[in-house]
């Protein structure tokens, strides 16, 4: 028993990336995205989160559902440091295609061209896709 | 004719296939994700903008609002609220969704 404890308190540490492709609210994909996120905190793996496509819309300031009777996820982005989970990867082409820059967004992201976001997910152990 | 579109077009062709079949003098209501096509800044201004001497286009309020996009409307496409968007199903004699 107390082995097994051992096993688990000094357990490998792997890195996850949580890929994000979809807008909010349109689907339920960007908020179950989110809350599997935050689960993944209570595990102290090493998680980081990637914006593609549509995804990028997530990060978008100033959101209001007041009158759409949803609930408003957006500031649980801003939380996630608070979580250890500080690397937010934004392909600079999903950007750009927007018409979105980085003072869009409600939280400090790195913004990553194509390439530079392909070597980030060719070194990660474990992609989970939303 | 009214045609309604809820589908990003960053996603999805729904917003192409509609701008193609629709004729001149038809309403084309953009809602839920379909709204980020009318918002400025984005590689589908231009299609839109091209649409629009022929097209009337109307984005929903409350689903620009909740993507943060209320204050980046194209100029020329009209925001409607809910009872707006009632009242283009009713004043026209068919509709269209492009789902």
């Amino acid at each position: 028993m107390s082995d097994e404890m051992d096993m688990q308190e000094g357990g490998v540490v792997k890195q996850f990336m949580f890929v994000n492709r979809k807008a909010p609210y349109g689907t339920i994909y960007a908020l179950e995205g989110l809350e599997v996120v935050l689960i993944s905190a209570a595990f102290e793996q090493d998680v980081s989160m990637a914006f593609i496509d549509d995804g990028v819309y997530e990060l978008k300031k100033g959101q209001d559902t007041k009158a759409l009777g949803q609930k408003n996820f957006s500031p649980t982005y801003r939380a996630l440091e608070g979580y250890d989970i500080e690397k937010l990867y934004v392909e600079k082409e999903s950007m750009a295609v927007r018409g979105l820059t980085v003072e869009d967004f409600a939280v400090d992201v790195t913004v990553l061209d194509h390439a530079e976001m392909a070597a980030k997910m060719a070194e990660q152990d474990v992609l989970i896709s939303f | 004719m009214l045609h309604i579109v809820n589908k990003s077009p960053y996603e999805r062709n729904a917003l192409d296939s509609c701008l193609r079949i629709a004729t001149n003098g038809s309403a084309v209501l953009l809602i839920e994700d379909g709204v980020y096509a009318a918002v400025k800044g984005g590689s589908f201004e231009g299609k839109v903008q091209a649409a629009l001497p022929g097209l009337k286009i109307y984005a929903l309020g409350p689903d620009l609002s909740a993507r943060g996009m209320a204050d980046r409307v194209l100029d020329g496409v009209n925001v409607v609220d809910y009872g707006g968007f009632v009242d283009l199903v009713a004043e026209h004699s068919n509709c269209q969704s492009w789902l």
